[in-house]
């Protein structure tokens, strides 16, 4: 038996995105391994070691019979489980069809609909078991990632920000889109990217979900007063990665008429 | 040594020996340039780098760059971030500690800190400088490193021939004129056949600098054009705050109910303090690598805005946006005084150019002044006595 901390690695509902993050570690990864077990990650390697495992990461919604019941059997075997990206912190782009019915979407969309079991709705981790820390964004940032996994190793508290983007967009200096004219969600949206889209001159799509207090009705109404947007366009900022995140979902639909 | 060397006259054509002399002294010589839209600071290497031409246009929550009708260098009003991201990095390495697992080793950050000149100072920005002096070089609280790149720094103010109309340093007494605390001052002088600087010397350093560069005596014409230009700004200025009993108006103001009304617009986004020329407020993050062996404490800019700023022992004391607002305004307008023995604000006023939402701190004040004109106005019966969290 290893001594080195066993990790997993799970996917549910999700685009692999957050996963291939932790293999797009490439400098840190023979350290990463060297320090813990990576026990089950079949996207990188077929060898699956049972639990039970030290920390595992959770990618993707619950969507599915099999994903519900299958989060309550992967929460038994870890003692800490970290959920990754926009999909398992808030049910990601698939919880739009919590906003619609799903029986039109699968008759939309499958020619044989009787072989789809979905749920009603998609959504995150932390509405099925107890969740020991989140990590936002579509997809995570991988030094977020890192920082989790070494605070984890070193027992102490990870340093992943609550605030707002625009922190992290002063702190690099990039001039602000959203004064400047192009709508930005950055002033309700969780820091953690490095400001990454206004940093190439574009307004942030909420990517990483609301702030620890957002106050979306005020920036949307500046929008709408300074005709940046319309209340449609409104709904759609909103209820793009993180539309099911309490707070989007209810400045989403504050803008629907 | 100020007043000792007369007013001066620099040519347009001469003034790129100016930023080649700093150059050649080996300063890193920073100034303005356009940059995505913006006019930002940052590191050039001659004339040819600075917005010729260019201006701006703000308002609470806009900020545009607009071509001038004449080729004016410093022809712009404050941009985003003034010298404080220069002076007081957004993050910096405090010191680093190695070790296994018998000792460690606690190592200073032993790099040494730039030597800039800043080139196009306005008067609001130096006066800026001056209180993070206050903040950063007292004996009680100083920081070593602050103070090393104060010290080695070249200043070259530019008294401001325009106001943008969210400026109000004529109200705060800081400007549109710098009248000490540079090495060099110039007012840029744009006529039908001519363009030049009225340069003043402000240490022995401008003064060995000048010596270097071509001029010629100013006259008493040159100095009213210049003393014109920046009376012009001055009047230009629209927005203005009443700097009488400010701080018993605000210590008074505690449990209004305005705050309520504000934090209803304010996205505690912490945009105004991040811009703020004189904030100054920093969280440390230690950081370590995958072996453990190795830590690194950082310093990184915070804001009273966020809800870990006021985390104690058992949770944020400051939960409410309002409370949070307040506690800007308060220390900026008002404990400042107390506590630094000055007003914290400039009136640069950046906070209400890039308050993403156009939250402007100078009519904020009027309100709570005409308030306490007018009785009637007050709320204060819709507040629950005690504090407001």
């Amino acid at each position: 038996m290893s001594e080195k901390p066993k990790l997993a690695v799970w996917k549910f509902s999700s685009c692999d995105g957050c996963q291939l993050s932790l293999l797009d570690c490439e400098d840190e990864l023979l350290a990463i391994t060297g320090v813990i077990t990576v026990a089950n990650f079949v996207e990188a390697s077929r060898e699956v070691l049972p639990g039970p495992y030290d920390v595992s990461l959770v990618e993707g919604s619950v969507t599915t019979p099999h994903e519900k019941e299958l989060i309550q059997e992967i929460r038994k075997e870890s003692a800490i489980l970290i959920s990754i990206g926009a999909c398992a912190t808030a049910g990601g782009i698939q919880a739009l069809k919590n906003f619609a019915d799903v029986k039109d979407y699968v008759s939309a969309v499958y020619a044989h609909p009787e072989y789809i079991k979905t749920l009603a709705t998609a959504t995150a981790i932390s509405e099925h078991v107890k969740v020991d820390y989140e990590l936002r964004g579509c997809p995570i940032n991988k030094e977020q990632l890192l920082e989790v996994v070494i605070a984890l190793l070193q027992k102490r508290r990870p340093n992943i920000p609550l605030y707002s983007v625009c922190i992290e967009c002063k702190r690099r200096g990039t001039s602000c889109v959203m004064v400047k004219g192009t709508p930005c969600m950055g002033p309700v949206t969780q820091a953690g990217c490095n400001a990454l889209c206004p940093a190439h001159n574009r307004g942030c799509y909420g990517c990483f979900g609301p702030m620890e207090m957002p106050n979306g009705r005020s920036l949307g109404n500046w929008m709408i007063d300074k005709k940046m947007a319309e209340p449609k366009d409104l709904v759609r900022m909103f209820r793009t990665f993180n539309a099911d995140a309490p707070a989007f979902k209810e400045a989403g639909n504050s803008y629907e008429k | 040594m100020k007043d000792a060397m007369p007013a001066v006259c620099i040519d347009r054509a001469d003034f790129d020996s100016v930023i080649k002399a700093l150059a050649g002294d080996g300063y890193n010589v920073v100034g303005p340039v356009l940059r995505e839209g913006a006019i930002i600071y940052d590191e050039i290497s001659g004339v040819s780098d600075l917005p010729e031409g260019w201006g701006d246009e703000q308002e609470a929550g806009t900020y545009r760059t607009v071509k001038r009708n004449d080729k004016a260098l410093f022809g712009h009003n404050s941009g985003q971030q003034a010298w404080k991201k220069f002076l007081y990095p957004s993050r910096e390495r405090l010191w680093s500690a190695q070790g296994d697992n018998a000792e460690f080793k606690i190592e200073p950050n032993a790099e040494t800190p730039p030597k800039y000149a800043f080139v196009g100072v306005h008067a609001c920005d130096l006066r800026a400088i001056e209180i993070q002096d206050i903040v950063f070089m007292n004996p009680e609280t100083a920081d070593p490193r602050y103070g090393k790149r104060r010290e080695g720094a070249f200043i070259v103010a530019v008294n401001c021939a325009q106001s943008a109309k969210t400026c109000f340093c004529a109200a705060m007494g800081t400007g549109p004129r710098a009248e000490s605390g540079f090495d060099l001052s110039l007012t840029e002088i744009i006529e039908a056949n001519a363009h030049y600087f009225v340069a003043t010397v402000g240490s022995a350093r401008g003064e060995t600098l000048m010596q270097k560069i071509k001029s010629r005596p100013a006259t008493d014409a040159d100095l009213q054009a210049a003393a014109t230009r920046t009376e012009n700004a001055q009047k230009q200025q629209v927005r203005s705050l009443d700097r009488e009993g400010v701080k018993e108006l605000l210590f008074s103001s505690y449990s209004d109910a305005h705050w309520d009304k504000i934090a209803e617009r304010c996205l505690s986004c912490a945009n105004c303090t991040m811009v703020c020329p004189t904030c100054f407020c920093s969280k440390t993050e230690d950081t370590t690598d995958l072996s453990g062996n190795h830590a690194d404490r950082w310093r990184l800019w915070d804001s009273c805005f966020t809800v870990d700023f006021s985390y104690i022992h058992g949770g944020s004391i400051r939960k409410q946006v309002a409370s949070r607002y307040r506690q800007w305004m308060t220390h900026k307008l008002a404990s400042w005084i107390d506590q630094f023995g000055t007003s914290g604000c400039v009136g640069c006023g950046r906070c209400i150019t890039w308050c993403p939402v156009g939250i402007d701190i100078t009519e904020e004040a009027k309100v709570f002044r005409e308030e306490k004109m007018d009785p009637r106005l007050r709320g204060d019966d819709e507040v629950v006595k005690g504090t407001k969290q």
